[in-house]
């Protein structure tokens, strides 16, 4: 498998009161291969938009990325472009959709006109082979009567069909990574089921590497190939899909599937994580979790690191030392 | 021993406006039919634009019906005039999905909680504190946060704030419209929690509003299926999730995202979108993105009526023939993945 993208040591900080910065993204690193689907898991607040928004250099003000990491697209250190060559790798190496594709379409211009648009930013053609490509897009898309769709505006399409039109925005240039960031949540379940396969159907086809950012374990089961669990700005459990499934470690991650209400086996009582996500400026020193965690020890006043539990699954949590198979 | 009985529902909303003339009205509600018993929880489930929200708010009045009956308590809620509508909605409260837009933000959380009490003469001077104090401890919330305001709190913070003011006018029914949607598993968890000891020590009943079907099983005594402004499917919780009968209640549960990738299970996806509630289709207003193998000219032509089929009540010609695809409902079977 070929590296795409390599993210080390990400920071993303805000000010805060007393000249102090506050680390919201705090150390986060992974890679992601060609054709391969990482899904960054968590909760509001847990920094999984703030990376995936630090990939493309979208932090908002004043919120910034810190010195010491890297985020490598091949031999390219993102970190270190600015102005041309940064606007290059948005759209053309790193494409991106948005949980409201209502916010990011301009409600002026047709569908076919910002589909074309995407395309002439970043590929050499005529506006008519531009026109022709967004027609082939949205049909790749599966948008019934695209001919008709190239003429309609964005409040004349369905939700479903909003999201669909983004996805064609983003595919316009051919992008090696898709960002996702929570692609469905505003979606109906029989939508969300269109998109999702809209999105396999793509990966497997092109090759495309996929960011999946959800708060929901459910449309990760049978789709990600690996998951990384996010909490407080650090990721704190990282594994092949199944294994994170069969086996979820960090009390955090264990915490969120006894939270999940499921549709078969028999109705229990569920049990939530005690508390609520602290903010950034409320952080504890030590592990992050350990205020709301029911296995907490002594250890746990100083900060772990991810540990191994196999060869590929690893958690933020001194119990790996004794967990470890 | 019927709490609410709610007969032939129509909502109508007249389209167009300003720079439009007004067109077919849109459907909303379009013939609701259902009865719910003291301490009971019927959860109306159906996706955005089928009417679910609306039944709801029709039944306390916070919009006018275009048509039917709605008796709760032996009261006919649609003939009440504004001060005996005011009376009765004492006794039947709603929280919303988003509790901070239903919160005045320059009202202390405990102004907030006392406000209904005050309004309907529930007690008078100390005793009002102290009732907010229980309420508010109730709901799982300290009270001295009750000198604080709405910005300062969590999202499961807010709803438990929302479900404290209702609570304080000592309701029998309560509409819980999307109460989770908006909050982190890890909280929804909790504020499910909360909704069923509530009920369980109130004796509340509850017509919840949601579109997670996973959700719904938490609290749901029965379920009612709603498809463009009708009630397409409904039975017991039990019976609906194990052998649905309308083949929409089926690809609704096939395509609920559940975190078990041992499972394995027929998605079945739906083509095409909702129709429009202002021109549906005619004959069965599902026929359009039906998958039942029976589906035949009779479904374009002829509308079903809900009918007793097995367990549940389905409005679908071909019921009794409904397939039930790999690892939905009963054929599910168990689970295999361990969960902690």
């Amino acid at each position: 498998m070929s590296r795409v993208l390599e993210v080390e040591n990400l920071r993303v900080s805000f000010p805060a009161e007393g000249g102090h910065r506050v680390h919201a993204v705090d150390g986060v690193s992974f890679t992601l291969d060609r054709g391969e689907m990482l899904a960054l898991v968590g909760e509001s607040g847990c920094g999984k938009s703030l990376t995936s928004l630090a990939l493309l250099r979208l932090v908002p003000g004043p919120g910034r990325i810190d010195p010491g990491g890297a985020i490598r697209l091949g031999d390219i250190d993102v970190l270190h472009l600015e102005g041309e060559p940064l606007r290059r790798i948005r759209g053309k190496r790193i494409g991106m959709i948005f949980q409201d594709p209502m916010t990011s379409l301009n409600p002026v211009f047709t569908v076919g006109d910002q589909i074309s648009e995407g395309v002439r930013a970043h590929l050499p053609v005529s506006k008519r082979e531009a026109r022709d490509r967004a027609l082939h897009l949205l049909q790749e898309v599966g948008i019934p009567d695209p001919v008709a769709r190239l003429d309609a505006y964005p409040h004349q399409l369905s939700g479903g069909m909003r999201q669909r039109v983004m996805i064609a925005i983003a595919l316009s240039a051919e992008p090696e990574i898709l960002v996702a960031d929570e692609p469905t949540t505003a979606l109906d379940v029989t939508v969300q089921a269109q998109i999702l396969e809209v999105l396999d159907r793509l990966r497997a086809s092109h090759g495309m590497a996929v960011l999946l950012i959800t708060h929901d374990l459910g449309i990760v089961a049978g789709r990600a190939d690996r998951v990384a669990v996010m909490y407080a700005g650090q990721i704190v459990e990282e594994a092949p899909t199944p294994a994170l499934f069969a086996r979820p470690s960090h009390p955090y991650t264990q915490g969120l599937f006894a939270s999940v209400p499921r549709l078969h086996g028999p109705v229990e009582r569920l049990k939530p994580i005690g508390g609520s996500v602290p903010p950034p400026s409320a952080w504890p020193s030590g592990c992050r979790f350990r205020p709301r965690c029911p296995k907490a020890f002594d250890k746990c006043g100083a900060m772990p690191p991810l540990l191994p539990l196999e060869p590929a699954h690893r958690m933020r949590c001194w119990l790996a030392e004794t967990e470890r198979s | 021993m019927t709490l609410l009985q709610v007969r032939d529902l129509v909502k109508h909303y007249q389209s167009g406006g300003l720079f439009r003339p007004s067109g077919p009205p849109v459907r909303a509600v379009d013939g609701v039919s259902f009865e719910l018993a003291p301490a009971e929880t019927l959860a109306l489930v159906g996706e955005s634009g089928c009417g679910k929200s609306s039944v709801g708010r029709t039944i306390l009045r916070l919009q006018e019906p275009t048509s039917g009956t709605a008796v709760f308590e032996g009261v006919d809620l649609f003939a009440l005039d504004r001060p005996a509508l005011r009376r009765t909605r004492r006794r039947m409260q709603i929280i919303f999905q988003d509790p901070y837009s239903s919160l005045n933000p320059r009202m202390t959380v405990g102004s907030a909680v006392a406000e209904g009490i005050e309004i309907h003469r529930l007690a008078r001077g100390a005793e009002v504190g102290r009732r907010v104090t229980a309420l508010l401890e109730e709901v799982g919330l300290d009270p001295g946060y009750a000198a604080r305001y709405p910005h300062e709190f969590s999202g499961g913070q807010r709803q438990r704030i929302g479900i404290a003011r209702a609570l304080a006018v000592e309701p029998a029914f309560i509409v819980c419209d999307e109460p989770v949607s908006a909050l982190d598993v890890s909280v929804q968890a909790q504020v499910l929690n909360l909704l069923a000891d509530l009920q369980r020590d109130r004796g509340l009943s509850y017509l919840f509003i949601a579109h997670d079907l996973a959700v719904v099983r938490q609290l749901a005594h029965r379920i009612a299926v709603m498809y463009l402004g009708r009630i397409v499917e409904q039975g017991t919780a039990d019976a609906v999730l194990r052998r649905p009968r309308h083949p929409y209640t089926v690809a609704l549960l096939s395509a609920v995202p559940e975190p078990d990738p041992g499972r394995r299970r027929t998605r079945i996806v739906l083509t095409g979108d909702v129709p429009s509630p202002s021109a549906p289709p005619p004959g069965c207003p599902f026929h359009p993105r039906c998958w039942h193998p029976r589906r035949d000219e009779r479904c374009s032509r002829e509308r079903p009526l809900l009918r007793p089929v097995g367990g549940t009540s389905a409005a679908c010609h071909y019921a009794e023939d409904t397939p039930l695809p790999e690892g939905v409902g009963e054929a599910g079977g168990t689970s295999t993945a361990s969960i902690p």
